[in-house]
This record gives structure tokens, C-alpha cells and sequence, in this order.
């Protein structure tokens, strides 16, 4: 708790300072609410209007889920193929780089004439949208084996299996969880995109919903929620990888504490 | 067990020949020092020994068995300790075992206890010194089953007193274990303290240029290495290996 007042009083005051001075910006220069409503005006609206957003947030949030979850998977196993085939890795890499310069919001029209209007095309957006990094992250883990280890397993006779299961997989774990982050926040983002598509619920409806009919204070609303909900996100993977990576920071405190 | 043969091995890369025709043998629980200084060719002839490389010409006999190209064969202290960061020291120690399919957890406790490393078994090796994390990395290979240990210059890490208290804690535990040893290093007291028998190599291409028989008895102490007789031993060394690299004009 300590440790969070140290390091959290200089971004929160900053952050108080420029919602205070947004605030008295719209006052004294009388902005028209439907232009840029003030942060007092948004926060009444999260509170006062929830009703209204509440039933769009957990189609979204299970879609990001989902998404999230799905993208991991096909990252992971991608990254695998991809580092233990090196003729696939050779063929795909450059493949896998370009895919992702085609902008998600020019692609996302074409799914939906493929599949409709359902959960499947939304999921697809996200699944895109997630994978990469991981896929990214975990192959430069992969990459990064230290090469010692790696010497001493081949001499102590490890095979390939072996070397991949007891040296690479969790060496790379870091990297895994670098990846892991990034496509988290992005795949609340990736949700809202791909319910702009057409969609009864959620926040993405809820925010082209509340800007066609300027309801400003509404958007606002809608992006504190996804940021919020990407936090969240985040939050959520940095405690599997505390749970999961105990060793990292082992150090640290103790250094030379054990010394002899 | 753990009769090593070395016959004959010749070893060129592209153009360079590193090694040109080393022979020599490691009796059963004998301690083997090559000695010769770095860029040597004495990783070379290491991992042909380990089975990552494969020589031009000759064989490796261990235990009557042909064992060039074939990994796994001896057990293996690397220069730097290797330590798996995401392991603790136990299943550290235990690694070499696993990698065969053993798992003898109980040995392993008592010899990290003789080690002086009672009350770290579950610890990282991000929490250990420099000496602790070689101790661990030498019971790691103490553990493995096979019958020969391969030692890289171990201590060339760590500093003089640390690099003194392993060399003694080393040869206490081989006293005990008696496992045939063959240690490589550039430190010429650190091979008359500890060796059996020292081979000393050439010049690249490297050859055996001589092998000495180091007759003083066990176990040696401290005082040992300031007797007349040691310095006497040090001073044919340094003959022995001047003769082959020190007139060497240095490239740098």
C-alpha cells in the first residue's frame, strides 16, 4: 500500500491537474456540452446514466474474453510451430508481419459480408487483433535462450523435446507475459471496433449510439469504461504472472544477502 | 567405470586446425587437469568429449565404448554455473538427473548438505553468491549418473580467496566420491593443487606436449602450495608451457 502512494502521487496529481484544468476551461469559456461536455458533467453521467450503459458492458467485456482467449491460444501454438519448424518459420514470418498492416477497420466490413452479423466475425476481429503480439513476443523469448543453458543442456544430453520443455518454454515465459498485456488492452479495443459492425449491445454500440445523437458526456462515458475495463484487463494478467513467474525479482532484495 | 580414452583427435575448422592428434587417458577415479591458456582448443576438444562436435579423425573411448557424436555421455560443470533462474537450487541440482529419467531427491538433500547448503534448497540461484552457484552447479553434476565429470574452468570467475576455499571444498568432495575427473583450466597452482595427473597442450594445433604425473599425497592443504617442492612442480610447468606460448609475441 506504501509502495503505492510512492510510486501512484505523481501520476494522480498530474491527472487531477488536467481534469481540473479541463474543468474550469469549459466553464470559463462556456463550451457548449455537446462539444466538449466537463469531467463534473461526465462523471454525473457515469453515475446517473447507468442504467443505460450497464446492459452494454458485459456483452462487451465477454466478447473481449472470448476473443482474448481464442487469440491467445492460436499466438501461443503459432509461436511454437513457428520456432520448432524453422522451414515454416521461414515461409510464414514475413507473411505474418505484412497481415498486420492491413488496418483492422478495412477488414472488419469484409468479415461481416463473409459471416454475417453474429458473434463469429466479432470474435475473428479480435482474434486478429490479440495474436500477434503474443506470437511476436513469444518467439523473441524463444530466441533469447541463453546460450550457456543452452550449451549445458546439449552436453548433458537433453533431447529436442527436452530442451524445449525444461529450457525454452519457461524461459520465454517473461516474454510470453510481455506479449499477454499488450493483446489484453488491445482486445477491448478490438471489441468495441467489431461491434461498430453492427451489433444490438455493447459499448461500441453504446458509443455510436450516444455520437450520433451528440450525446457527448455519453462518449466520454463510454471511453472511461473501456479504459477502465482494459486496466482491468491488465491487472488480471499481471497476477497470473506473479503467481506464475516467482523467481523473477528472487534477487533483488536478497542479493549478496546469502553470501559467503 | 569412468576410463577415459582419448585417441588420436584431430579437429579443423575451414581452414584452422585447431587440434592435431591429442591423445591421452583418464584412469578410473583419476583427476585429469588440461592445462593450457585460453584459445587453446581446450573447448574444442570439450565439446567433441560432450558429443556436440564431431572430430576429423579419432575415437573417444569411455568405459570400452566408442563415444564420438554421442551427447549425454560425461557429466558436465560448465565455465559459468548454467543455473536455471526459474528453478530452485534442489531441482537445479537434480537436472542432470532428469534429463536421463532419474530422480534421486533424497541423495540430493544430503549432498547439498555436505555442501555447506543446508537451508537453500528451495531457494533461486538469483539469491546465492558467486561460489555457492558454482558448488550447486558441481553437486548438479556430481548427481548425474554417468561415470566421468567434465569440469571448464569453474573458478575462472570468481575471485582469488572465493576461487582458494573451492578449490578445497572441491577436492574434500572428490576425495569422497572418488569419481574419475577431467578439469580443464588456465591456472597452473590451481592444477598441482588438485590434479592426479596434468596434461599440458601446444600451441594451436594443439598436441599434448607433456604429461606430468603429480605425485604429492592427499589430502593437500594450504601451506602445501607455498612448499618448496609445489613451487618447484609450478616452476616446470611454467618452463614447459613458456616454451610452447609465452614467446609468442602478444597480438594486442
Amino acid at each position: 500500500m506504501k509502495k503505492m502512494i510512492r510510486l501512484g502521487w505523481k501520476p494522480i496529481s498530474l491527472l487531477v491537474f488536467l481534469l481540473l484544468f479541463w474543468e474550469l476551461y469549459v466553464k470559463i469559456m462556456a463550451v457548449p456540452e455537446w462539444l466538449l461536455p466537463a469531467p463534473s458533467a461526465i462523471f454525473k453521467e457515469l453515475y446517473g446514466g447507468f442504467p443505460q450503459w450497464y446492459g452494454h458492458l458485459l456483452p462487451t467485456t465477454f466478447l473481449a474474453i472470448t476473443g482474448l482467449v481464442i487469440g491467445s491460444v492460436i499466438g501461443v501454438v503459432t509461436a511454437i510451430i513457428l520456432h520448432l519448424v524453422p522451414f515454416v518459420r521461414q515461409a510464414f514470418y514475413p507473411i505474418l508481419i505484412v497481415s498486420q498492416n492491413i488496418p483492422i477497420i478495412v477488414l472488419a466490413p469484409l468479415l461481416v459480408i463473409w459471416f454475417g452479423f453474429g458473434m463469429l466475425p466479432k470474435v475473428i476481429v479480435i482474434v486478429l487483433v490479440c495474436f500477434f503480439p503474443i506470437t511476436i513476443a513469444l518467439l523473441d523469448g524463444f530466441k533469447q535462450t541463453s546460450p550457456d543453458l543452452l550449451h549445458y543442456m546439449k552436453m548433458a544430453g537433453a533431447t529436442k523435446g527436452q530442451i524445449f520443455t525444461k529450457l525454452e518454454w519457461p524461459h520465454a515465459l517473461p516474454s510470453l507475459f510481455s506479449g499477454l498485456k499488450i493483446s489484453a488492452t488491445y482486445s477491448v479495443m478490438g471489441a468495441v471496433i467489431s461491434e461498430w459492425l453492427g451489433a444490438n449491445k455493447g459499448l461500441g454500440v453504446y458509443m455510436t449510439l450516444s455520437s450520433s445523437s451528440f450525446r457527448t458526456d455519453r462518449v466520454f462515458v463510454a471511453i472511461f469504461i473501456v479504459v477502465l475495463l482494459s486496466l482491468l484487463f491488465f491487472a488480471c494478467i499481471l497476477m497470473i504472472e506473479k503467481k506464475m513467474i516467482k523467481w523473477k525479482g528472487a534477487g533483488g532484495k536478497n542479493n549478496g544477502k546469502f553470501g559467503n | 567405470m569412468g576410463n577415459l580414452e582419448i585417441r588420436n583427435i584431430f579437429k579443423s575448422f575451414r581452414n584452422n586446425q585447431v587440434l592435431s592428434g591429442i591423445n591421452f587417458q583418464v584412469e578410473e577415479g583419476e583427476f585429469v587437469s588440461i592445462l593450457g591458456p585460453s584459445g587453446s582448443g581446450k573447448s574444442t576438444l570439450f565439446n567433441i568429449i560432450g558429443g556436440i562436435l564431431v572430430p576429423d579423425q579419432g575415437e573417444i573411448i569411455l568405459d570400452g565404448r566408442n563415444i564420438v557424436g554421442k551427447r549425454g555421455s560425461i557429466s558436465y560443470t560448465p565455465q559459468t554455473p548454467a543455473l536455471f533462474p526459474w528453478r530452485t537450487v534442489l531441482d537445479n541440482v537434480l537436472l542432470g538427473q532428469e534429463i536421463l529419467g532419474l530422480k534421486e531427491k533424497e541423495k540430493a538433500l544430503e549432498m547439498l548438505e555436505k555442501a555447506g547448503l543446508k537451508g537453500y534448497e528451495n531457494a533461486y540461484p538469483d539469491e546465492l553468491s558467486g561460489g555457492m552457484k558454482q558448488r550447486v552447479s558441481f553437486i548438479r553434476s556430481l548427481l548425474s549418473p554417468q561415470t566421468l565429470i567434465c569440469l571448464d574452468e569453474p573458478f575462472s570467475a570468481l575471485d582469488e580467496f572465493t576461487r582458494i576455499q573451492m578449490q578445497k571444498w572441491l577436492q574434500t568432495i572428490w576425495l569422497e566420491h572418488r569419481r574419475s575427473v577431467l578439469f580443464v583450466t588456465h591456472n597452473i597452482e590451481e592444477a598441482l593443487f588438485l590434479s592426479d595427473k596434468i596434461v599440458i597442450l601446444s600451441n594451436k594445433p594443439a598436441t599434448v606436449k607433456k604429461i606430468f604425473q603429480i605425485p604429492f599425497s592427499r589430502p593437500r592443504t594450504e601451506d602445501f602450495m607455498l612448499s618448496e617442492e609445489f613451487l618447484s612442480w609450478k616452476r616446470q610447468i611454467y618452463q614447459e608451457i613458456s616454451e610452447s606460448f609465452l614467446f609468442v609475441e602478444p597480438s594486442m
